[in-house]
């Protein structure tokens, strides 16, 4: 009983081991580069003789790469999801959810190789013209098809959740199967439909292969999709697949922008868990 | 009466006619859907345009070379089978361990809540923080070094949230009576629960292990976080050897520029995908040979 009760504890120690190590190798960090300039400095050369930890370039790329991929997974995500939910016989859904199931367990890995060797050359470069095939676009790419099996199954949650009285009521008015979908179960499921947008963006924000991989790992601010960008995430990897030793700045780095992601993806998951706790309200 | 306000969708509609507008959302969404599947299958497809003809058994007993035609998977594979054993043995006792005390004993007061909270907050964290956890705590905490156990160690956190998760709704699937007519019968609380509960929810419970394990199978970022090597020239004989696995492996040939490389990765992701495909198999396996035992 109590190996039991230790069990379920290990996640709230999990969680505040998380919350310590990032705090305790931030705070140093935070003693050599004035969190100021670190919030709103544009120039980002930790490993330079010249050092300077403006974070600006990897925040703007990981948000660039996180919202297209999020344009991309949102929209098809959602219209998947209606079209399980609301137009699909039995026997498609059966066979294409677990279609959907195997997209979402390949391992991000190779979503990083399919970039380099497909829609980099392929779609990015002959379409876009880009100087070279590690772009923020390619990388956001495919990061919103990895992204949209993960959107549709949140979504059509929401939606199989919606009475069915409510559908037939509709129905029963006169309205046809897109008025129903677009008008009555869409608006009734809306909260859970955005709680799976911000899930899914907490998510692209801490996806680390694809940018690692496919964006370039360059230090870059810039709007242009089509240069190479680090990620935070990418960052983050740089230095820990070199040999940084224990101690320096380089290496209390890594755990301040692993505290930005962890910062950025609690807020966003804390927010979605209130927007379903709302959906359920309606509902239940 | 006012008329109601113009919307973009009552707009289409009224330009298209009801019908028209309907087929068209209705091709629109079919074709979304395609579009999933379609992008699933020119993955797979170019995966093994490129990797098949590299996987052969040479391939899978070399270890990395400077080499395309001589590099091989021996170290990473092995490095995978010796992680993934270790992380069974930890995360499986502590994910249904920690299931069963949420679902059956705990009282529901703030402390639970706090944990079940806590657990949801947790699956959403990004794995390259658990990496960094590891890479403080593990490596150098515990001066495990960038080692197996270290590893092992780091993803059983990572895959923790989804056994819980899934364990907890495969006991929940579990009707009450047979906890009562357990209990009725004069078995204990405990009783009830291993002899019966356990059992009977041990499909939803396996699949939940099978899904974790298959989550802890892929994961790269992690592991290079908490300092795993991306070249290994021997196999592990021991859980305090420094390892490669197979998603390390991959990362490094996919990063290096020679086209051989390039294809040394597809062959290894071909091989990852067999261990995945595997593993889902058992699973499916499992799921059946209990669900035919089930009778309510």
């Amino acid at each position: 009983m109590a190996f039991l009760f230790l069990c379920a504890v290990l996640s709230v120690v999990t969680t505040a081991g998380i919350v310590v190590v990032l705090l305790a190798e931030a705070i140093p960090f935070f003693t050599h580069v004035n969190i100021f300039d670190f919030l709103t400095g544009t120039e980002w050369r930790p490993l330079f003789a010249n050092k300077s930890f403006g974070a600006l370039p990897l925040l703007s790329a990981t948000a660039m790469i996180a919202l297209m991929a999020m344009a991309v997974a949102f929209p098809i995500g959602l219209l998947t999801s209606i079209y399980l939910s609301e137009y699909a016989p039995s026997w498609i859904r059966e066979t294409v959810k677990p279609a959907l199931e195997v997209l979402a367990g390949i391992p991000t890995v190779v979503y990083g190789f399919f970039v380099i060797s497909f829609i980099a050359p392929t779609i990015v470069r002959p379409i876009f013209h880009s100087e070279t095939i590690f772009t923020a676009l390619g990388a956001s790419l495919a990061m919103g098809i990895m992204l949209i099996p993960m959107v549709a199954s949140l979504s059509e949650d929401a939606m199989r959740a919606v009475p069915n009285g409510l559908r037939e009521g509709a129905y029963a008015l006169g309205a046809n199967r897109f008025q129903v979908s677009v008008k009555v179960v869409v608006p009734a499921a809306l909260s859970g439909i955005v709680a799976a947008g911000l899930l899914a963006l907490a998510r692209a924000i801490g996806e680390t292969m694809i940018v690692t991989i496919a964006a370039g790992g360059i230090p870059n601010l810039s709007g242009n999709p089509l240069e190479p960008m680090q990620a935070m995430t990418a960052y983050i990897m740089e230095v820990a697949s070199g040999d940084t030793a224990r101690g320096t700045v380089e290496y209390q780095s890594i755990f301040a922008i692993g505290m930005l992601l962890f910062i950025f993806t609690l807020g966003l998951n804390l927010i979605a868990r209130w927007f379903i706790g709302k959906f359920r309200e309606e509902y239940e | 009466m006012n008329a109601p306000p113009p919307t973009l969708i009552g707009e289409i509609t009224a330009k298209l006619g009801k019908k028209w507008s309907s087929w068209l959302f209705a091709g629109l969404a079919i074709s979304a859907t395609g579009f999933g599947v379609l992008c699933l299958a020119v993955l797979l497809f170019v995966v093994a345009r490129d990797g098949l003809g590299g996987l052969d058994w040479n391939f899978i007993t070399s270890f990395p070379s400077r080499k395309p035609e001589d590099a091989g998977i021996l170290a990473a594979l092995m490095g995978t089978l010796w992680v993934m054993g270790l992380t069974c043995l930890f995360f499986v006792p502590v994910g249904v361990g920690a299931a069963i005390y949420l679902e059956e004993f705990a009282r529901r007061n703030w402390f639970t809540k706090l944990i079940e909270t806590n657990i949801s907050t947790l699956a959403g964290v990004p794995s390259v923080v658990y990496g960094l956890l590891g890479l403080a705590v593990f490596v150098f905490g515990m001066n495990l070094g960038s080692s197996i156990v270290a590893a092992a160690a780091t993803l059983t956190l990572l895959v923790l949230p989804i056994t819980i998760v899934a364990s907890r709704e495969g006991l929940r699937s579990v009707p009450p009576s047979m906890r009562e007519a357990a209990m009725a019968l004069g078995a204990t609380k405990w009783q009830a629960v291993w002899h019966q509960v356990l059992p009977a929810g041990m499909p939803a419970v396996l699949t939940g292990i099978i899904l974790a394990l298959g989550r802890a199978i892929g994961e790269t970022a992690p592991l290079i976080a908490m300092g795993a090597f991306t070249s290994v020239f021997f196999v592990p004989t021991s859980p305090t050897d420094t390892f490669t696995v197979l998603p390390i492996q991959i990362f490094s040939w996919v990063a290096r520029p020679l086209p051989g490389f390039q294809e040394n990765a597809a062959s290894g992701i071909v091989a990852l995908l067999i261990v995945l495909l595997l593993l889902n198999s058992v699973a499916v396996a499992l799921r059946y040979m209990y669900a035919r035992r089930r009778s309510w």
